[in-house]
């Protein structure tokens, strides 16, 4: 067994201190891994540094101490091998929707013709549903459609790993139902490796293969990893008749509500931020005692 | 709505229009006594000149000299008396150079700076300091050390037009919105790729702000220079009349500073409104 696709190891983000105020560390001794084809979700109470972590994943942002291994590859700069989706879409207003994908595909191939570069857009804004929309301006999209533009214009430059930021957070119930079970087609179909932030459980049961808990800042950790134990090819009718669905979702929500903020209080007994618990709500075995090797064979199981 | 709404307003301008006609006709209907009774300040400043006045002219006086102007607008008879288009075409001309040499530092500079908050608190004190001086405090610098007057007004032009092209296009560059710029670093875009799409249109709008508060103040600081420096252009014919005694061509010309400046405004207000987008 080779070694994770992606390897966090150790870590964390301190800010100085306002004057004389002692340093804030915003999460410490942050370990975790996500192999390959994986859809990785992180919940947390906001503030809790999710949004940081992401951020060192992209590139974007370096941590105090620690560091991330992508493909055996230290992380040292945001690269065109991981496609971000930002919280606020972040689209360039004054281009159109397939202009704003064009820009990141002439990024990444600057030798492609003009006629392969339109090829290649149309099939992602098309794989989104934005068909017919290709020519209107971010303003003139609803929520809903920026948000897929960012989607396809994250997709469209093949990362190797996409990361999304609270993607579906400004969307209303209807609009976020539709994207996300679109999500779980373009992932299944490119087999693509997602770390996804969300606030939504629901969201992170039908989407992701492991969910991680972080707790409340400051020093926030993982605090444990809830493996999904649903099949496969989820949709969003049928989730809630699966027999373990609502074990897995009332853990969440019980680590949400009470455990997140007891945990920062004080670490429990035995708990080791190297290997945080795998746990899997609903199943009857607990599964064996976590390490990456043995976790890697959890996940090989389900595939 | 909106429709009803212009008409209304139009109707409404059109009805201030012609009070204020009515006042200006009644102020200058009662014959010479009250134009001298008027001028009795000026008679005190210029001494017994003022009498060779024609005085201030009535709206028909006046309407009949703007269409003599207007009929014949490009005729030259001599340094004295030349028509007023080409009068407004010499200042046209020195404002286009002041204003486009002005551009050409300023846009890059600014972006200079406002993509280094290094330079941009570096150079903060010296554009403090600078701006606020009256263009034409520089008239005296500029006249010994280029010595030619036309010139001069151009560099005049220069120096009051590139302060707020600089200040909006570092200000502009500077908070271009940080998630346009990640977009630009995770897809690993060149540093020229990145300012010419992404920071140059997400600052147009601020930019082209800029550029139409330049171009106002150019405008208001022609009249003034061309008076000092004399010669040609529409700040000289100004001075010119005021020297001829002839309030009627005075107020013609103000007329035509107001109509030329508007329509510049309105030109650059074209040009703000292509560069603006909708977040
Ligand atoms: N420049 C900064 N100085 C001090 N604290 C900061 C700074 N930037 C972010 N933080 C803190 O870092 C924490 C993590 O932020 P973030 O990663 O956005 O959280 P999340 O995405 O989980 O809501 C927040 O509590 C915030 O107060
Ligand atoms: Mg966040």
């Amino acid at each position: 067994m080779s070694a994770s696709f992606l390897i966090a190891d150790g870590l964390a983000k301190k800010y100085p201190g306002a004057r004389g105020k002692p340093d804030l560390t915003v999460f410490d001794d942050v370990h975790f891994t996500i192999e390959k084809g994986e859809f990785v979700c992180i919940i947390g109470h906001s503030g809790c540094g999710k949004t940081t972590i992401l951020n060192v994943l992209a590139g974007l942002d370096t941590a105090s101490s620690g560091n991330v291994l992508m493909d055996e590859r230290e992380i040292s700069g945001p690269s065109l091998e991981r496609g971000v989706v930002f919280q606020g879409h972040a689209l360039m207003p004054w281009l159109t929707a397939k202009k704003n994908v064009e820009f990141a595909v002439c990024s990444r191939w600057p030798d492609k013709s003009g006629k392969e570069i339109d090829a290649h857009c149309q099939k992602y804004l098309d794989l989104v549903g934005l068909t017919g929309s290709e020519h209107k301006k971010p303003s003139e999209l609803s929520g809903g459609m920026k948000q897929r533009v960012g989607i396809a214009r994250a997709f469209a430059i093949e990362p190797k790993m996409l990361l999304l930021d609270e993607p579906f957070g400004a969307l209303d119930a209807l609009t976020r139902g539709n994207i996300q079970e679109e999500l779980v087609k373009i992932c299944a179909a490119t087999h693509q490796t997602v770390f996804m932030i969300t606030h939504d459980v629901d969201e992170a049961i039908l989407l992701s293969d492991k969910i991680m808990l972080m707790s409340n800042g400051p020093r926030a950790r993982i605090a444990e990893i809830v493996v999904n134990t649903l099949p496969k090819n989820r949709s969003r009718e049928t989730l809630h008749k699966e027999p373990s669905f609502y074990a897995i979702r009332n853990h969440l929500v019980d680590f949400l509500v009470s455990r997140s903020k007891r945990f920062s209080e004080a670490l429990p007994e035995g708990y080791d931020p190297k290997n945080p618990p795998l746990v899997t709500p609903g199943v009857e075995a607990p599964p064996p005692p976590s390490s990456p090797l043995e976790f890697a064979k959890v996940v090989n199981l389900r595939h | 709505m909106d429709k009803s709404m212009g008409i209304r307003a139009g109707a409404l301008s059109l009805v201030i229009f012609l009070f204020l006609l009515g006042i200006w006709q009644a102020a200058t209907n009662t014959g010479a006594e009250k134009a001298g009774g008027a001028l009795t300040e000026y008679e005190q400043l210029m001494g017994k000149s003022a009498k060779k006045s024609d005085g201030l002219p009535t709206p028909a006086q006046m309407g009949q000299t703007v269409v003599k102007h207007l009929s014949d607008p490009f005729y030259d008879k001599g340094p004295n008396d030349k028509g007023i288009g080409i009068q407004l075409a010499y200042s046209l001309a020195r404002v286009a150079g002041g204003f486009f040499l002005a551009a050409l530092v300023a846009i890059p500079f600014g972006f200079m700076i406002g993509m280094s908050p290094l330079l941009y608190r570096a150079l903060d004190p010296f554009i403090q300091v600078l701006k606020p001086i009256s263009p034409l405090a520089w008239m005296p610098l500029a006249l010994y050390t280029i010595k030619d007057s036309a010139t001069s007004s151009i560099f005049v032009i220069f120096i009051c037009s590139i302060w707020p092209m600089l200040i909006n296009t570092a200000y502009g560059v500077a908070s271009v919105r940080k998630d346009w710029l990640n977009v630009a670093r995770t897809l690993e875009v060149g540093i020229l790729r990145k300012a010419f799409l992404v920071i140059l249109p997400a600052a147009a709008p601020t930019i082209m702000t800029g550029m139409r508060i330049s171009m106002g103040i150019a405008w208001l600081v022609i009249v003034a220079a061309e008076m000092l420096v004399g010669g040609t252009g529409i700040g000289y014919f100004v001075w010119n009349e005021w020297n001829n005694l002839s309030l009627t061509n005075v107020i013609f010309a103000i007329l035509m500073i107001g109509v030329v400046g508007m329509a510049l405004d309105m030109l650059f207000g074209m040009f703000q409104k292509f560069v603006t987008y909708v977040e």
